[in-house]
């Protein structure tokens, strides 16, 4: 196997509050491949979206190494797609001209490819739409679209469908399913769904807290598409679900404090 | 002066916006009577009143007096040139100060540094009534239209001032996130992202700017005038013609709504984007 796409070594991260040093992350050693799909778990706390953070260079000051392509990361970049918790779009702009955002659509290239975008993340009718006449799902779409028109190496979720309810998040999560299989794009994907994580992850990333550190990396040899109801994914999820209560008791034995 | 008017917090800014509906309903028949019902009975209460004597006549005016004023001063053509020179002023003073407290809130805003510098001289001059500032630039500018140009310009240059700065302080800092994640240039994110975003505020501060330039211009006019509605007040009251300090009343009531519905009118067609309660 060639050199990864992402590579981060010995990572850590630490907060200084006003009274004490808080450790977010704790040496962390992931690589992930062109074309992967990655998810991490982990409970609140426990650093997730820290790391993804600093991939996307929003959080710059870590110690260790954390290279794209072999460029260490310093700072944000549209090769590194990032999707917020919240769709946060431009309440001002319509639809096509949020995924647009600061390139024109008076370009013919990027008027393409933004049409091609909208039918991607299945927004056919609400071109012209502002983001208050939108469902969550819909917003969340929009801004996943957004990403995608840059073409990034990389896409970060950090907890993309967490506000969703659970029929619109299912839908959710097969369109992303859909956009990777038909794009390639490389996803790294932070949840607190354990369902959700095996739902859609080549390879699962489970880190525990307190500090952040990565507990075990299990890759998912389920076949697309995947069935939740059935026994195969049931008994997968049960192995993730077996790593947990193993941090559970972990933490409890170390800190005699839980979550 | 109304030195307090631009204080304004973004909560009323939400319901200053409130008429910004996706899709505007017809005005009809029945609403304009909804609306006109009460000054109707007002005015038909003040004519009998004044009729049957209970109003003096030293005192008051009637409304049928004033409006035969109103028709004596627009046939005498001082109406339109009173109405004229005052609206000139206005907006003279108005361009002069709204430009400068526009560029200063944004120099401000943009820059704490610059913030420093400049604020609390600003806040300081903020709380200076115009009153009291008026014998000053009468005795620097001259009676001539410069003094009351600047009385007015001073009134109409700090709410838009305070509510640039506030815009631009209000940027949401997920949105700036995203701009980052997107890699705007310092130039997107300026136009594309703070300009767009501080546009309710700077608008909101257009609208009380504009209110203080008219209450401004009633000094200016009244302390040292030939001319403009101000003038025809303080004429009224020197003369004993009552009902001219009415039409005066009426001229200034009546000017400043029309501006700010056209400020409104602004902001719905600026602002239909968003996304707040409607009443």
């Amino acid at each position: 196997m060639g050199a990864a796409l992402l590579e981060i070594r010995e990572l850590s991260k630490s907060f200084r509050t006003d009274s004490k040093t808080v450790q977010a992350l704790h040496h962390i050693e992931l690589d992930v491949q062109e074309g992967e799909f990655v998810t991490v778990i982990g409970p609140s706390g426990c650093g997730k979206s820290t790391l993804l953070r600093i991939v996307a260079g929003l959080d710059v000051g870590y110690e260790g190494q954390a290279t794209l392509d072999g460029r260490a990361i310093s700072g944000p970049g549209i090769d590194k797609g990032f999707i917020f918790q919240e769709p946060r779009l431009f309440p001002w702009l319509t639809v096509e001209k949020n995924i647009a955002a600061d390139l024109s659509l008076r370009n013919p290239e990027v008027k393409r490819r933004v049409g091609e975008l909208i039918e991607l993340v299945r927004l056919n009718g609400f071109e012209k739409a502002y983001p208050k006449e939108l469902s969550g799902g819909m917003a969340q779409r929009v801004s996943i679209a957004r990403a995608l028109l840059r073409n990034p190496r990389i896409l970060l979720l950090d907890e993309p469908f967490g506000a969703l309810d659970a029929f619109t998040r299912a839908h959710m999560q097969e369109v992303l399913l859909d956009i990777w299989r038909r794009n390639g794009t490389t996803m790294i994907f932070v949840t607190h769904d354990i369902d959700e994580a095996v739902f859609l992850g080549s390879r699962i990333v489970i880190l525990k807290p307190r500090p952040g550190e990565i507990r075990a990396k299990i890759g998912v040899d389920l076949p697309y598409p995947r069935k939740k109801a059935s026994a195969a994914f049931q008994d997968f999820r049960m192995r993730v679900l077996n790593e947990f209560e193993r941090i559970d008791e972990l933490s409890w034995g170390e800190a005699g404090a839980g979550i | 002066m109304s030195d307090r008017v631009e204080a304004a917090l973004p909560a009323q800014s939400a319901v200053a916006g409130k008429k910004g509906t996706r899709r505007r309903r017809r005005l009809t028949i029945n609403d304009i009577a909804v609306g006109a019902a009460i000054p109707i009975v007002f005015l038909v209460l003040w004519q009998m009143l004044y009729e049957t004597g209970r109003l003096d006549a030293n005192f008051f005016s009637s409304p049928t007096d004033i409006a035969s004023a109103i028709g004596e001063l627009a046939r005498s053509g001082e109406l339109f040139r009173d109405i004229g020179i005052s609206l000139w002023r206005v907006v003279c003073g108005f361009a002069i100060g709204g430009t400068l407290g526009l560029i200063f809130g944004l120099l401000s805003g943009f820059s704490r540094r610059t913030e420093m510098m400049i604020d609390p001289l600003f806040q300081l001059l903020r709380m200076t009534p115009s009153l009291a500032i008026a014998p000053l630039f009468i005795l620097w500018f001259g009676f001539g239209e410069t003094s009351k140009v600047l009385i007015i310009a001073v009134g109409a240059y700090f709410p838009i001032y305070v509510n640039t700065v506030l815009g631009i302080r209000n940027v949401d800092n997920k949105l700036v996130e995203v701009s980052q994640v997107l890699a705007y240039s310092r130039f997107s994110q300026i136009a594309k992202l703070i300009v767009p975003s501080s546009v309710p505020s700077i608008l909101l501060g257009v609208r009380l700017s504009l209110a203080v330039a008219w209450l401004s211009v009633v000094v200016a006019e009244m302390i040292n005038s030939k001319s403009g509605i101000g003038y025809l007040i303080y004429f009224g009251q020197y003369n004993s013609r009552i009902d001219y300090i009415f039409v005066g009343i009426i001229l200034f009531a009546t000017a400043g709504k029309l501006v700010d519905s056209f400020v409104r009118y602004l902001e719905r067609r600026l602002l239909g984007w968003r996304d707040n309660f409607k009443g």
